[in-house]
């Protein structure tokens, strides 16, 4: 890139035939990234493509893209299947206290990781970390047996109440993201007469917008889209939330494609509606995790 | 008669334990409970009914001859062994092609790569199955008409039906293990390509000795969380394959369900987790060995020429 620095005596020619190469690899990186593009639209394009057809049209062969008759009726025919409205609810309501407590819970575990000296906050640091490393689909069994005990089962209790403990993953974003607030503005504060809480409360918080923006983003979507731990611990139909409700769905029916893309289609626009509204703290997040997950 | 009170330095401890407390009672509630919960069933017989039966370690003898017990750690190691390596490869190399002056519209293109990330695994599950559906499926179709032969049957051919996985989960990840690595990128210092230019080093020399060894901790990240995330494969066992064709999809996640939650065996499944547990902490351990040899860190850059 970098090049012209080096060569100070090119023939014209030369420098033209250059430029016109870095033209067309140019080209050619565009014409990479497009294909990428329409490979990740590709299933989008055929999800509600099927989504319009008539049952007889998705088991024609060759399919075709364009359906015809466009079948509107499919939408409200999947969601009234199955109570999908209720299943909505119920994953709004999980997803929003998870996310509530989760982004609470973890800014102030990380505060006390950011900005206080104690015996033991190397070690404990380090237990954090690595919790990142277990999968914990390990403890289910144990998990559920604690729920079962606890009389939670077929409650949203099991899938709310952890995230109020702090998340390993969030309380390590927060605190790389504490860390690099400086100090001064602690120590002014504390000047004045603030509490370490007061401090964390008007100082900290206001000024890691981003990384909360990061942590809550990041909470919603793991939420909202859990499968396992719903199908676990729900059992009847009233709690299940989308996930679950569409994979019983889809045992309700077995080839009805056209319903479970309209399903499906429906399932997916509330993540894709909170992507798209929160964009910047997904991707900032992301490139957080990153940079923090290198140093880490 | 004023006492003195307690000495900064024992305020700020106290304060330090205040706001990390909600982390351990969580952490002993949630992880070492379960912990120990686990260990213990794991020499127990029960079925969530009755009560739990002593059985000392005949669990896990049990385990060393289960078939399907092996297989699901087999399946689940190559699936890995397939689906990292392709999952770095097309991110890093998307990166590279987005981290040029001359390409315009990062932020759409990052957008449009990161979208199948927020998508509800299920809702993924139902959609690939259709796209892979060997008759009525796009794909297929659009294979006869292309190539002009018939396509393979995907999902329900045992020697395919893990590819099938792998592309899929590199559809969905790829966009956010992209932003990683660009962001990682962003971070070279444009001076070490100016130097290195002025040393008439070339795009491809500057890759080997600039660009990737100063990627490696990004590589090293995400083949940690990719390994992590092999193990915690289920719901396209559970939606498109049943483990199958021939249990070659049986992940181990998946396994340990049916195990649990479909056959009662609580005792046996904990035995599972347990072996699992330490298998997986084995691996780690030596890909955290292993990352010595290669994973470059930026004090060490200014140290050796």
């Amino acid at each position: 890139m970098a090049v012209n620095i080096a060569l100070p005596a090119q023939t014209r020619k030369n420098r033209l035939q250059e430029r016109l190469l870095s033209h067309l690899s140019v080209l050619a990186i565009y014409a990479i990234l497009l294909l990428g593009a329409v490979l990740v639209f590709f299933p989008f394009a055929w999800t509600i493509s099927t989504s319009l057809k008539t049952e007889q049209q998705t088991l024609e062969y060759p399919p075709t893209w364009l359906p015809d008759p466009v079948q509107w009726e499919n939408y409200p025919n999947a969601l009234t299947a199955r109570p999908f409205g209720q299943y909505y609810i119920n994953t709004t309501i999980i997803t929003v206290l998870s996310v509530i407590g989760q982004v609470m819970s973890s800014a102030v575990v990380a505060y006390g990781f950011a900005r206080f000296r104690f015996p033991g906050r190397g070690f404990m640091f380090l237990v954090v970390l690595s919790t990142l490393m277990i999968p914990f689909h390990m403890l289910i069994i144990p998990r559920f047996i604690l729920f079962k005990y606890l009389g939670w089962l077929d409650t949203f209790l099991p899938l709310i109440v952890p995230n109020f403990f702090g998340g390993a993953f969030s309380i390590f974003l927060l605190r790389q993201y504490f860390l690099t607030i400086p100090l001064d503005l602690d120590e002014a504060a504390k000047m004045d007469g603030a509490t370490a809480f007061q401090i964390f409360i008007r100082i900290i918080l206001p000024l890691a917008r981003p990384a909360l923006g990061a942590v809550a983003v990041f909470e919603f979507v793991s939420t909202w889209n859990d499968f396992l731990g719903p199908l676990i611990y729900l059992s009847s139909d009233r709690n299940y939330t989308v996930s679950i409700g569409l994979a019983a769905f889809r045992n309700d029916y077995f080839t009805a494609w056209h319903l479970f893309m309209a399903a499906s289609a429906v399932a997916m626009l509330a993540p894709l509606v909170v992507f798209f509204l929160a964009q910047k703290y997904f991707i900032g997040g992301v490139a957080l995790t990153g940079s923090g997950g290198s140093k880490g | 008669m004023k006492r003195r009170g307690p000495s900064a330095r024992f305020r700020e401890a106290l304060n330090g334990y205040a706001f990390v407390s909600p982390w351990v009672i969580g952490f002993l509630i949630f992880v070492i409970g379960p912990m120990i919960g686990l260990i213990w069933l794991s020499f127990h017989r029960w079925d969530l009914i009755g009560d739990p039966r002593q059985v000392g370690w005949r669990n896990y003898e049990r385990l060393l001859n289960d078939r399907l017990f092996l297989k699901s750690m087999e399946v689940t190691i190559i699936y890995g062994l397939g689906r990292v390596p392709l999952g770095i490869f097309v991110a890093l190399g998307t990166a590279l092609l987005l981290n040029n002056r001359r390409i315009k519209f990062i932020g759409i293109w990052r957008t449009i790569y990161y979208m199948p990330v927020v998508l509800p695994p299920v809702a993924i599950a139902l959609v690939w199955m259709w796209i892979y559906n060997p008759r009525y499926g796009i794909l297929n179709s659009t294979i006869q008409q292309v190539f002009g032969v018939p396509g393979p049957r995907w999902l329900d051919d045992p020697t395919l039906v893990l590819p099938s996985l792998m592309i899929m989960a590199v559809w969905v990840a790829a966009g956010r293990n992209m932003i990683i690595y660009l962001s990682g990128l962003q971070g070279i210092s444009s001076e070490l390509y100016e130097a290195s230019a002025i040393d008439g080093a070339g795009y491809w020399r500057q890759f080997w000795r600039i660009t990737l060894p100063l990627l490696t901790p990004v590589i090293f990240f995400n083949l940690i969380t990719g390994m992590i995330d092999t193990f915690k494969l289920f719901s396209q066992a559970y939606i498109m394959t049943e483990g199958g064709p021939r249990n070659q999809s049986l992940f181990f996640t998946y396994y340990l369900f049916q195990k649990g939650f479909e056959q009662y065996q609580m005792g046996y499944a904990s035995a599972m987790a347990v072996v699992v547990f330490f298998i997986i902490m084995a691996l780690t351990l030596l890909v955290f060995r292993w990352s010595k040899a290669w994973v470059y860190y930026e004090g060490e850059l200014t140290g050796s020429s």
